[in-house]
């Protein structure tokens, strides 16, 4: 698990070109949207895509995004739960 | 009719010219034949919220704007209007390649946001809040004299009273490698400083970004006074000089008359024979400039003739990396611009000392 939320970090900062910010930065319990990494709505829809293309999650209903998306823990339990590849 | 003056500048190219302080005292030379820019500190000028979205286009025309912003004293303007040849081509590319490699599946939304050619526009718009008429020209190499001829008319016209006004474009990876397929970029690397006594077809790539605050009110620290701008999709090469001659005439002033012919010559052997109908020409015994080994060929390149005319008339100084010929012309008054790009897309702009 500890090795999936680190590669969630990794392409996060990657994907999402948080250029200035540090793997270490990222704790596994910050809130990604908001007062945290201050994510935005295209950046959710980019997480969208990278769960469809990386790990096979289709999430159909926007809602449930803003679930998945809290935080690493939440996103990696989810991911590790329903991951088809 | 008002008259147009170029009161602020901001500049980023393949040489040092993002401070307005300096005027090509350091010439960078380079051995190859795609030329970078000389990036400025982006963080300094864009927050990094803000600039994590920003394609290298974008960040260089928001910056260079705000460069020529702050030197005219101005935090808004009436109008934002700008020409690019390609737009945003990193991220087109970046997109057309994703949908091609996914199968057209997992599209980002990211890069296709900023793959339009009008986003540079509209982030200046954005971050400096202005609701003005915002128009992007796409004109291939008149792009940025399209932009030029309809502030210069709105200005005329006191429809507006200040417009930033600007050629950007950035280099893509993949819009390059089809340029040196098909040999518009010269198959080999070259020293810029030997480019433009080159005898094989084909040039060098570049990119940047040169903005310009145009107004009907003088400032002190104004530039030049732009008289007028003029385009041609095509023409045969045969008409060049008789062209320039009724443009010329038409601005009630004749070959004698111009101090300074600043000329496009980009190194390609097929091509630059139409600056030298010029050069060898009517214009031989004028002072003749040329600037695309500082600065590569692309579409707005133009742009940066046109901040070099503003330099040259604003500091009455030619430095030596830009002089064709050895005439020395005393109180540099009028500039001449000519600029094509394989023969299509001609412009003629004239600037005066103000």
């Amino acid at each position: 698990m500890s090795d999936l939320k680190q590669e969630l970090k990794e392409k996060i900062i990657t994907q999402l070109n948080l250029e200035d910010i540090a793997i270490e930065e990222i704790a596994d319990n910050d809130p990604l949207f908001g007062d945290g990494l201050g994510l935005d709505s295209i950046d959710a829809l980019e997480l969208i895509v990278m769960l469809d293309k990386d790990y096979g999650i289709k999430l159909t209903d926007p809602k449930e995004g803003k679930k998945i998306f809290e935080s690493i823990e939440i996103m990696a339990n989810y991911i590790a739960a329903h991951r088809t590849k | 009719m008002e008259e147009v003056y170029i009161n602020s500048i901001g500049s980023i190219s393949a040489q040092k010219t993002f401070d307005n302080n300096d005027f090509l005292e350091e010439i960078t030379t380079y051995e190859d034949n795609i030329l970078p820019v000389i990036d400025p500190n982006y963080k300094e000028y864009i927050p990094p919220a803000a600039a994590r979205r920003m394609a290298k286009g974008i960040k260089m025309g928001v910056v260079a704007s705000k460069i020529a912003l702050e030197e005219a004293g101005l935090a808004n303007v009436d109008a934002i209007i700008t020409g690019t040849g390609m737009g945003c081509v990193r991220d087109s590319e970046k997109f057309v390649t994703a949908i091609l490699d996914n199968n057209e599946q997992f599209l980002t939304p990211t890069s296709f946001i900023q793959s339009t050619h009008n986003t540079v526009a509209g982030q200046i718009a954005l971050g400096i809040g202005c609701k003005g008429y915002n128009f992007t020209y796409v004109h291939s190499s008149v792009s940025f004299e399209s932009a030029l001829i309809d502030a210069i008319m709105q200005l005329q016209l006191r429809e507006a009273e200040n417009i930033l006004v600007g050629g950007v474009d950035e280099s893509g990876e993949h819009t390059n490698a089809i340029h040196k397929l098909i040999q518009y970029i010269k198959p080999e690397k070259i020293n810029t400083n030997k480019l433009l006594q080159s005898k094989t077809g084909g040039t060098v790539f570049g990119e940047g970004a040169n903005f310009f605050v145009l107004s009907n009110i003088k400032q002190d620290s104004s530039y030049a006074q732009v008289i007028d701008v003029k385009t041609f999709n095509t023409m045969a090469k045969s008409d060049l000089v008789s062209n320039l001659e009724a443009y010329l005439k038409g601005n009630n002033l004749s070959v004698a008359d111009i101090d300074v012919l600043i000329s496009g010559n980009n190194g390609d052997i097929d091509y630059d024979s139409y600056y030298a109908d010029l050069t060898n020409g009517p214009f031989k015994n004028t002072q003749q400039v040329v600037y695309k080994h500082l600065s590569g060929e692309f579409n707005t390149a133009s742009a940066f003739g046109f901040w070099l005319g503003a330099k040259i008339l604003k500091s009455q100084h030619i430095p030596k990396a830009i002089a064709l010929n050895a005439i020395k012309t005393k109180g540099l008054r009028i500039v001449l611009l000519y600029n094509q790009y394989r023969g299509k897309n001609h412009s003629f702009t004239l600037l005066r000392q103000c």
